[in-house]
């Protein structure tokens, strides 16, 4: 414990270094008005910002890259009240009982409840990190390529267990993310694969980068286009230093349901897959379940708004906890910023806490940080916000539409990777139309390399018998677990069927 | 096209893109199995998880075919007069953004596809629109090739002229 208290302090000094410091400020800034944008979320933000980090050292980058996807889930209530359009997937939940105060004239207190849930949600969410992420990254310091590769099982299962979308078009979106991931040289044998028309560019591989802008730039701005047609109203918000006090002194009405949403938004966003989005839906259910007024949900409940803010920015930091520990990201943000972390150079998975403590305790020193200042600069820029949320979708969407295609080639200094985001974007944007879930396959292009590698190592040192994968207490752990993930809406749809059947029969 | 009548091609589609994908695995002469003495075949990924492509869209036919999924029974437009045109004409101008890149250069594309979107399609005023072409290119140089050293591409020779001379310029008050 000692240990850990001295690692965090450092940490937390770390965080407070002047660029350090400038970076957790500029992201909450980026991240609060990114996840404020109709369509643009964490993910977006994250990913679009990626190339532009690559000027500062990999600690302040990432801090920078938290920060904002913190932001961003703060941020994210803003549309969802004001305009009633959700900032991001992850404020869906925050809709339903937001775009009603705003419509009664309450979005001032709306905005303030979903500020400090936000607020709970994320230090509950930290305190949590700091207390399980070394254990578990010790734990996991016994994995070899069999455990990794079981791991990884699990985390492409509860895309398909847990994730809620079309199963055969889920395993779809994985399996193209994996393949896409092995385009290029060989790692191990070093022989050229999938060069798709003897282009040469692709003995390169695709960069996941390209895939994430391709479909969270590109694709997801054309879904926005489409959905909004441009045209957004917004609430009249009453704001001022009376109404913040008046507002602060309400917090005890929604603090059960914060704390609750706080606890279950961490662990759930620590699994794979689920993240934010289930995570503020669940604690909304939840909530309302618990509550002794369950009927003024969707009618205007504060405790409807503080609940699924809380849990959401809780799932954004329960979501690094498996990304840092063990590699395997937590959600589709998280996915970006692993990818980001193998550019840096660094080797995401328990040794990083071994090997680079600095960064791992800094990042984890600036989500404390960030938290305050996230606070803060949300209830100050609220007028701002509102400001700025009156830009024109005609205004915003070229400018994104340019970042996205200078953010592709600063990465990789190609103009054919820029063709391929725009032909990957627009795939994606079409296969979303038809309900194919796109998070899984930039899931899978990033731990695609890993996944191989892990298993080919695997089958190599047991000389190709596959029962090394069930021989390992781990290893054998994971798989079930993978199966019964993979089983589960199998056996949830015949449970349901057959009470279906029971009901109908009485 | 119904959104019914999409799916149906865009699951045969990505059928015959999985069949596609193994057939570039076979025809380059990757091992799909275990090679003596040396383990996997460097295609063993890539075709096995190409079949197990194959085999969900095989899935999601079957499931088209049998009215599971929701796309299969609606009848609906599957992008509408309106969608076509506003996401079209997006996807035309960023395909020119890019095209013009090589010839231009990409800061003089940018201009053209900001104004175009600005102007054009936002029908917004000319102060606006003449902030935007020109903050963002200059906002692009300062943070890409002041601060990051990338160099974004420039077009022909004789546009790439005008950026060395701003280059001299930087240079000479930087240095």
């Amino acid at each position: 414990m000692d240990s850990i208290l001295t690692l965090l302090g450092a940490g937390l000094l770390q965080s407070f270094e002047p660029l350090n410091l400038a970076m957790i400020f500029l992201g909450c800034l980026a991240g609060l008005f990114i996840g404020a944008m109709p369509g643009l979320g964490s993910v977006n933000g994250v990913a679009i910002l990626l190339p532009v980090t690559f000027l500062v050292p990999p600690t302040s980058a990432i801090i920078f890259l938290a920060a904002l996807y913190y932001g961003a889930m703060y941020g994210g209530a803003v549309s969802s009240i004001t305009l009633g359009i959700p900032g991001a997937s992850t404020a869906v939940a925050t809709v339903f009982d937001g775009r009603p105060m705003a419509q009664s004239g309450r979005a001032d207190q709306a905005l303030m409840a979903a500020a400090i849930a936000s607020f709970i949600g994320g230090t509950i969410s930290v305190i949590l990190f700091t207390g399980f992420a070394p254990p578990l990254a010790l734990f996991a310091l016994k994995f070899g390529p069999q455990e990794e590769f079981a791991l990884m099982l699990v985390a492409f299962a509860t895309f398909i267990g847990l994730g809620g979308d079309d199963i055969p078009k889920t395993i779809f979106s994985i399996l193209i993310g994996l393949v896409l991931a092995a385009v290029g040289f060989d790692i191990i044998s070093g022989q050229p694969r999938l060069i798709f028309f003897g282009m040469v560019e692709f003995q390169r591989g695709i960069e996941f980068l390209v895939l994430a802008i391709g479909i969270y730039g590109i694709g997801e701005m054309l879904w926005t286009l489409e959905h909004t047609k441009g045209a957004i109203q917004m609430h009249k918000v009453e704001f001022g230093l009376k109404r913040i006090v008046k507002n602060l002194g309400q917090v005890k009405k929604y603090l059960p349901t914060t704390l609750l949403g706080s606890v279950l938004g961490f662990f759930v966003g620590t699994l794979p897959a689920a993240g934010a989005t289930p995570a503020a839906l669940m604690s909304y259910g939840l909530a309302k379940s618990f509550s002794k007024d369950g009927d003024s949900f969707g009618k205007g409940n504060v405790s409807g708004v503080a609940a699924p803010e809380a849990a959401n920015n809780a799932a954004s930091t329960g979501s690094m906890l498996p990304m840092l520990t063990l590699g395997i990201p937590g959600s589709p943000t998280t996915a970006i910023l692993l990818g980001g972390m193998i550019i840096w150079g660094l080797r995401p998975g328990p040794l990083l806490f071994a090997e680079s403590p600095d960064f791992v305790w800094g990042l984890i020193g600036s989500m404390y940080v960030a938290n305050f200042v996230t606070v803060i600069l949300n209830i100050a820029l609220i007028p701002i916000f509102i400001r700025v949320l009156a830009m024109p979708f005609s205004i915003l969407a070229p400018i994104i539409f340019v970042l996205c295609v200078v953010g592709v080639f600063a990465t990789t200094d190609r103009m054919f990777d820029t063709w391929l985001m725009l032909l990957l974007g627009c795939m994606g944007y079409l296969m979303r139309k038809l309900n194919y879930p796109v998070a899984p396959a930039v899931l899978a292009i990033v731990l695609g390399p890993l996944t191989e590698r892990s298993l080919r190592q695997s089958l190599i040192s047991s000389q190709g018998d596959a029962m090394t994968f069930l021989e390992r207490p781990i290893s054998l752990v994971c798989i079930l677990i993978a199966v019964a993930l993979v089983l589960f809406p199998v056996i949830s749809n015949i449970l349901r069927k057959r009470k279906a059947t029971l009901k109908a029969a009485e | 096209m119904s959104v019914r009548t999409a799916e149906l091609f865009m699951a045969i589609a990505m059928f015959l893109a999985s069949l596609g994908l193994m057939w570039t695995v076979y025809s380059d002469g990757l091992a799909i199995g275990w090679v003596a003495g040396r383990g996997p075949g460097s295609g063993m990924w890539p075709f096995w998880l190409s079949l197990g492509m194959a085999l969900a869209s095989l899935w999601t036919l079957w499931r088209w075919y049998t009215g599971v999924t929701p796309e299969s029974r609606n009848r609906e437009a599957y992008i509408d007069p309106d969608t076509v045109f506003m996401v079209g004409i997006t996807v035309v101008l960023i395909f020119l953004l890019l095209l013009l890149s090589n010839i231009i250069g990409l800061y003089f594309s940018m201009m053209l596809f900001l104004l175009a979107y600005v102007r054009g399609l936002g029908r917004h005023g000319w102060g606006v629109t003449a902030g935007v072409v020109l903050g963002m290119p200059v906002a692009t140089y300062m943070l890409f090739e002041v601060a990051l050293n990338k160099y974004l591409p420039r077009g022909l020779p004789v546009f790439e002229s005008i950026f060395m001379r701003i280059d001299d310029f930087r240079y000479s008050l930087m240095y």
